[in-house]
């Protein structure tokens, strides 16, 4: 078996220098996290201490998931609320015992921070204690940060699981981890072709139910899935567990370096990993190359949003031939991203933060053929004659490992081929 | 603290953002922390606008809390009026920045720009977005316009219409139709889409039509007073409330009333027999204030229907709507939270239901057909095609709206005709909704498993009295049509729990269809 695709560049881009901004940031907060975990997490309930604008934000975002039956709500401070702190205390008592008696099914509840709930001080953790002590062993009460003042989007799931780490037994096993959410399809899959190397026994972070938990130790090797995993990454380097540093499993590339450097952990044959991955590689690769005709040669600029900026600018430079102008990230880890980084070849700009006017002058200068960005921009840019992919769908549509990489390529080419399409203009 | 799953109205600085994103010139400066952003796709995405919303975050962070974030905001004042230039700005906290109490229109004042910054104050953990958006169209007001010479010709300013407004860019111009019928001219519309000099003209206005109570109301009483305008109190939704209008209009205006109703085709639709069968149909409506009012007098005077409730989330406008529930011999539900909607509903099992996008989920939850005729909605009520609410063209398109989820007439006889049929029974579904139609199983009776519910299975809780429906009176009720099912099974309960029976039979339910035959 050969390597198949490109050698890497030269010089990366760990060692670029970062161009650093503050000022407007058109992202959202972490609470918007909750929308795609509380569909993982099947016995949890996310309940966010916050304002009006929480609960309308959850809302916006979550869109048609209305009367799904949520597992999520929002506790709104009243002014009464913001007079007295041991008041605050405990209406939040009464609220959760109003909500557990609601839904009896729930087996852990996250109280979630917001700006509002930052910013008056009201100590979730210490409420978080009290309440495990009071329903254990029914509802396990955990607390987390999704403010928009600490977390931006993605981040929220970050906070979320690395509060979760400390919480998980001890165990000397040694054992595969998988960090990050990810569609039941898609984590299927991973772990099939895992199994099929033999590797195992595989856990998943975060696992759909309390009950099918597992211990951590410094036997346990653990790969993130997703790149905005840090403080979880932090956590269980805390708990003793050893990282599998690879590139995230974005497209062929990404996903066979992932699994290389997992099989290398476990000692899997060059002939066993070429047995099990030979048929996805090369299903993979047909599925790219349809998909990416429309941007092979085009260029790329993406706005800060969710932390998979750098890797999907690496699968769509190496895979799609496409050329990045300007990676944007809300947040960069290097240890983390470094070999996304290092894959990455040399010139576009690497931007973490964001002053939003100033990257939207430098956007419209460069007239990308692909604009990478948020609902809130997308239109505008649109109408400006951009064309742009909508952000969001990224993390909310299956997109990793061999299976979804033909997907992924479709979902940037799909703006480029439909701009093509369109024979008529918009009136002014 | 109050749990909340869904809300109906936003915070109060959406109701800001729905005013400045109406308005053309202006730019709204918001101490806000990152995330608050979100808002901006609500223009971009629902009303699918153009352009970024005119708003500028100061996007402060966890580490700028202990430092003075005061400069924050002003820098961030100071770059919007450079960037955009704009004629007028307003200032304002949201929820997070109102904690930290930074006053952003005193330090707004000191930065002395060239244009006016108007501060507001917008308590967002007592009101929401309504009176936001209220408020900061009576700031604005306050501010930009002065008392002026009255226009030569007879002219009105049309106020209330709003960024992310339930139909307001094509009302506006159905009404804008309607006072030129008249020989009327508009003068100004505001907020949407005015700039801040428009603005500054609205005291030249012979008087205002308020379209929008909601969003315009103390700005209609503050030019009545300072400005000596009158404004309009009929909300023309609806061929009788827009001939009131008209009438009304021109009594204040001092002209004739013209109405061209030669586009008017609602009224007579409604009395064409095809619509016979929408007589009494039991509807439930639930909104904002003035949309429930304006189509309750629609549903009762002009469809037909029976109102068998009727609610509003925006408790601005409860006195009003209680009132006016007393005359439908209901009684109005004001609530923010949908569960409480959706008991009330399931309570009342209407035919239809008029509400709001949760309403239509409630709906579809429980198999009763709805249409929508309030804010808040989805994409898709902020349709391409020209679909008014007011006026003439307003009652065509409602009369098409509400129909169109009901169950057509003739298909209604065949369901009853046919109920037991295997291809075209209740649980086929309607034939335009789009699902797949489920064939049922020949030879399997469809009462068949109701033979085996227990009596304490089929309990049901109506006052003192615990009523069980009997097995058989079970089946038959299962042979309704589903679409009077619900108004059959709660006539029967009444009727039995009035007299004292507990145990409803077949005959039971046969002597209440007969009491409440019409």
């Amino acid at each position: 078996m050969t390597e198949q695709f490109a050698p890497p560049p030269s010089r990366g881009c760990s060692g670029t220098p970062v161009l650093k901004e503050r000022g407007q940031h058109e992202v959202f907060c972490g609470l918007t996290g909750i929308i795609w975990l509380h569909r993982k997490m099947q016995d949890a309930f996310f309940l966010v201490v916050g304002s009006r604008t929480c609960a309308h934000l959850l809302q916006s975002a979550a869109g048609v998931m209305i009367f799904a039956e949520p597992r999520f709500a929002t506790a709104i401070l009243e002014e009464t609320d913001l007079a007295g702190m041991a008041d605050a205390q405990q209406e939040l008592d009464r609220v959760v015992s109003e909500l557990l008696a609601r839904r009896p099914d729930i087996k852990q509840l996250f109280l979630v921070g917001s700006c509002p709930s930052e910013v008056i001080k009201l100590d979730l953790a210490k409420a978080a204690e009290r309440m495990s002590a009071q329903f254990a062993p029914n509802v396990r009460v955990l607390s987390y940060s999704g403010s928009g003042i600490e977390t931006t989007f993605t981040q929220g799931e970050d906070a979320c699981l690395s509060a979760m780490v400390p919480v998980l037994p001890q165990t000397d096993a040694r054992e595969l981890l998988l960090v990050g959410a990810l569609p039941d399809v898609v984590e299927e899959q991973a772990i099939g072709l895992l199994e099929a190397m033999g590797i195992g026994p595989i856990r998943v972070l975060p696992a759909s139910r309390v009950n099918d938990e597992y211990g951590i130790g410094a036997n346990t090797l653990y790969a993130l899935t997703q790149p905005f995993l840090t403080d979880t990454h932090e956590a269980l380097q805390r708990r003793g567990a050893n990282h599998i540093a690879a590139p995230f499993p974005f497209g062929e590339e990404g996903t066979t370096q992932w699994l290389r450097a997992i099989a290398d952990q476990f000692g899997v044959s060059e002939a066993k990993f070429a047995e099990v991955t030979d048929a996805p590689r090369a299903r993979a690769r047909k599925a790219v190359a349809q998909a990416s005709e429309a941007i092979m040669g085009k260029s790329v600029f993406f706005f800060p949003d969710s932390q998979l900026e750098i890797p999907l600018a690496r699968f769509l430079t190496r895979e799609c031939g496409m050329e990045a102008v300007e990676v944007g990230a809300p947040f960069i880890h290097k240890a983390v991203m470094t070999p996304d980084l290092d894959l990455l070849a040399e010139g576009p700009v690497i931007a973490e933060g964001q002053d939003v006017d100033r990257q939207l002058d430098r956007c419209r200068a460069a007239q990308p053929d692909l604009t990478v960005c948020g609902l809130g921009l997308a239109n505008p840019l649109e109408a400006d004659g951009l064309t742009t992919k909508w952000a969001i769908e990224l993390v909310f549509t299956p997109v990793h490992f061999y299976e979804q990489a033909g997907d992924l390529a479709g979902l940037f080419s799909r703006p480029v081929r439909r701009r093509a399409l369109l024979k008529v203009e918009a009136a002014e | 603290m109050k749990l909340t799953v869904w809300t109906y109205e936003g915070p109060p600085h959406v109701g800001a953002m729905r005013v400045a994103t109406g308005m053309t010139g202006l730019h709204y400066v918001l101490h806000a922390p990152q995330g608050d952003t979100y808002a901006d796709l609500l223009f971009t995405m629902i009303e699918r606008r153009n352009h970024r919303p005119p708003v500028t975050y100061t996007t402060f962070q966890a580490r700028d809390l202990g430092a003075d974030t005061a400069y924050l905001f002003k820098d961030a004042a100071t770059a919007a009026y450079e960037r955009f230039k704009p004629e007028a700005m307003i200032v304002g906290a949201s929820c997070t920045a109102e904690l930290i109490q930074d006053d952003p229109g005193g330090l707004a004042e000191t930065l002395g720009l060239p244009i006016p910054a108007i501060p507001l104050e917008l308590p967002s953990y007592q009101r929401k977005e309504n009176f936001g958006a209220d408020e900061t169209f009576f700031q604005i007001v306050r501010a930009l316009a002065k008392p002026m010479e009255k226009t030569a010709r007879v002219t009105a300013n049309l106020i209330g219409p709003t960024g992310l407004g339930f139909r307001h860019r094509d009302d506006i111009v159905e009404v804008t139709g309607l006072l030129m019928d008249m020989g009327i001219e508009v003068n100004v519309v505001a907020p949407m889409p005015a700039s801040p000099s428009d603005i500054a003209k609205m005291g030249q206005a012979h008087f205002n039509v308020l379209m929008y109570p909601e969003t315009a109301e103390t700005a209609a009483r503050y030019m009545e007073r300072e400005f000596g305008q009158p404004y309009s109190k009929t909300v023309p939704i609806g061929v009788g409330a827009t001939r009131d209008f008209v009438k009304e209009v021109a009594e204040i205006a001092g002209v004739e009333p013209v109405l061209d109703e030669s586009r008017l085709r609602m009224p007579w639709y409604s009395a064409s027999v095809d619509s016979t069968y929408l007589t009494g149909k039991r509807v439930f409506l639930f909104g904002d204030g003035t949309h429930v009012a304006a189509c309750a007098r629609i549903a009762r005077d002009e469809m037909g229907f029976e109102v068998v409730g009727m609610g509003c989330y925006n408790r601005e406008q409860a006195r009003m709507l209680r009132g006016l529930a007393k005359d439908y011999g209901v009684e109005a539900l004001i609530t923010d939270d949908y569960l409480e909607v959706e008991r009330r509903i399931e309570e009342l099992a209407p035919e239809l239901i008029l509400g709001t996008q949760m309403e239509r989920h409630i709906g579809k939850r429980l198999g009763i057909p709805c249409a929508v005729i309030s804010a808040p909605v989805h994409v898709q009520d902020f349709p391409a095609r020209y679909s008014p609410q007011m006026g003439i063209e307003g009652a065509n398109v409602i009369f098409d709206t509400w129909v169109h989820p009901l169950v057509m007439g003739l298909e209604e006889h065949l369901l009853t005709m046919f109920r037991e049929d295997f291809e075209f029974h209740d649980e086929a579904g309607a034939s335009h909704h789009g699902h797949k139609a489920k064939l049922r199983e020949i030879g399997i009776s469809d009462g068949a498993e109701n033979e085996t519910v227990s009596p304490q299975q089929a309990q049901v809780s109506t006052g003192p009295v615990e009523i069980v429906w009997l097995p058989a009176a079970e089946k038959e009720l299962k042979k309704i049509p589903f679409f009077v099912r619900g108004k059959a099974k709660r006539n029967t309960e009444t009727f039995a729990s009035e007299r004292g029976v507990s145990e409803i039979s077949v005959d039971t339910l046969y002597e209440a269809k007969a009491h409440y035959a019409r």
